[in-house]
């Protein structure tokens, strides 16, 4: 272990994995209880054609990604209002066209090199200084945005007619959630990928669900279910499914008895 | 609540109120008042707009035409919602795996609004309070989907009570509720009512059961076809039409 954080780029990945971890896990459950666990998924698709544009105009892929994600996300809630189409219409219908858009524009960049690579598999062994305080940072603002709604998330969650009665602004915080959702997929990329980011989002907070007849020890099943989680993209959403696993186990016994 | 301070003009004002889903019509140019002390029940056929006519009145839907004022307010500039409760029709929509005991479903009510002022011991109390007079303070602890529907739709009623409301809403409460549960449930809602002195707004199928406890009654089929007092509306043409047409109306003799 010491020798293991003794290493600058392993700091860097400890501090940066920790917080966008957190973040994910945190905005995961309300995105499972609001039957929209495939949103990360979609984002997932729309972030590679970010990247893609951003390695297309020689900008930052990850400022690209960003802004696209968000609009993107923004794009899916409007259309689920206006078109009258359901989620996962929606979801599918971008998730496919962004993946398109991708292979188009890493295509015409010629990036199917190490750059593409590492956007899709994760590098968070690769995570530069300055990345590192950028993810910590909007990691830290979707925790505390997260945690400041925490109560009227799970209002509007739990009973949406009520909630907007009592006074919730339903759909300003509709678009909060939606716009923390395409921060955190990005964020999210960073340490297992494109490809899993979705699996980061929803497997620790399926997990943490399972341990919960209440909200709090969610949180707790979170923590538990992160405890060991950082080397390598695949090795993490794998440690998470097992984490889940045993909680599901832990459910069924707990039933039983 | 202390009944004899309370306003005597009218808690709810609806004027004119149309409404359409595309090009069906729903609703047509309804009015009629809600005064405080009211136990109102909106009773009519099934999809005669009564669920339709309540949301508009909360601001959960825009109507077509016409305007609503709550306590002397357009709905549109309300912000008072927590003296407004509110039960919706039940709940296929509620997820019966949502990971909260029923004190966090009770409690919810109070970080819908601004309660920051208010201590978290008070709070408590009122979430006590709130399930004792639903007759649920056994069951804190339990996971709101735990529970029989009878037992959720007591737990929404002490949601939308918590913060001690002057009128409250409830969209067709005892649906797939036994009928002893149902007796106890219209007595709860009859103490609130006259104990309480906060104002009930029920839509309901089932005249004759609340026959004891109701004093107002407004027929609804698209139109307002009735509004006034239940002792004459059971005189009424708009009454006699309604059994005659078949419409869906359950009637105990008490």
């Amino acid at each position: 272990m010491d020798a293991f954080l003794s290493y600058g780029f392993l700091q860097r990945a400890l501090l940066a994995g920790i917080f966008i971890a957190v973040a994910c896990a945190l905005l995961g459950v309300f995105l499972i209880l609001r039957r929209d666990s495939m949103i990360g998924h979609g984002l997932a698709h729309i972030t590679f054609a970010g990247v893609a544009l951003g390695l297309f105009l020689k900008i930052i892929p990850l400022g690209i990604a960003l802004a696209v994600a968000v609009l993107t996300a923004l794009g899916i809630m409007k259309l689920k209002e206006k078109a009258g189409l359901y989620g996962d219409t929606a979801i599918a219908i971008f998730s496919s066209v962004g993946l398109a858009v991708g292979i188009v524009l890493a295509t015409l960049a010629q990036s199917y090199n190490v750059d593409l690579f590492g956007y899709l598999f994760g590098d968070i062994l690769a995570i530069e200084a300055s990345e590192v305080w950028l993810s910590v940072a909007l990691a830290v603002i979707v925790v505390f945005i997260v945690i400041l709604n925490y109560h009227r998330f799970m209002y509007m969650t739990f009973d949406r007619e009520a909630a907007k009665v009592s006074g919730v602004k339903v759909g300003r915080l509709d678009v909060l959630l939606t716009v923390l959702t395409a921060v955190t997929v990005v964020l999210g990329m960073k340490v297992v990928g494109i490809l899993l980011v979705s699996a980061l989002v929803v497997i620790p907070a399926a997990a943490g669900l399972q341990l919960a007849s209440n909200f709090k020890p969610v949180l707790f099943g979170l923590f538990l279910a992160y405890s060991f989680d950082l080397p390598g993209s695949g090795t993490i959403v794998i440690l998470s499914f097992l984490f889940f696993g045993l909680f599901f186990l832990v459910k069924r016994v707990n039933k039983v008895r | 609540m202390d009944s004899s301070a309370v306003d005597l003009k009218p808690l709810i004002d609806v004027r004119n109120i149309s409404f359409n889903y595309g090009s069906i019509p729903v609703l047509k140019d309804v009015t009629f008042s809600i005064n405080p002390g009211d136990f109102l029940a909106i009773i009519g056929p099934n999809g005669s707009g009564k669920t339709t006519l309540v949301k508009i009145i909360l601001g959960l839907l825009k109507p077509s035409r016409g305007k609503v004022r709550i306590l002397g307010q357009p709905v549109e500039e309300f912000f008072d919602w927590n003296r407004i409760g509110y039960v919706p029709q039940k709940a296929t929509h509620i997820d019966p795996l949502f990971p909260a005991s029923i004190k966090e479903a009770v409690a919810m009510e109070f970080h819908a609004v601004s309660s920051r002022g208010m201590r978290k011991r008070d709070k408590e109390l009122s979430v006590a309070r709130a399930l004792k007079h639903v007759g649920m303070e056994d069951f804190t602890s339990r996971r709101i989907g735990s529970l029989s529907g009878g037992q959720q739709q007591r737990v929404f009623i002490a949601r939308a009570i918590v913060n001690q409301p002057h009128i409250l809403f409830l969209d067709e409460p005892t649906t797939g509720v036994d009928a002893e549960t149902q007796e106890h449930f219209y007595d709860m809602l009859d103490s609130l009512n006259k104990k309480e002195g906060i104002t009930i707004v029920m839509i309901t199928h089932d005249i004759g059961i609340v026959n004891k406890h109701v004093n107002q009654v407004a027929c609804l089929n698209q139109r307002l076809v009735y509004h006034g007092a239940h002792e004459d509306f059971c005189r009424s043409k708009a009454f006699k039409e309604m059994l005659a047409g078949g419409h869906h109306l359950i009637s105990h003799r008490h």
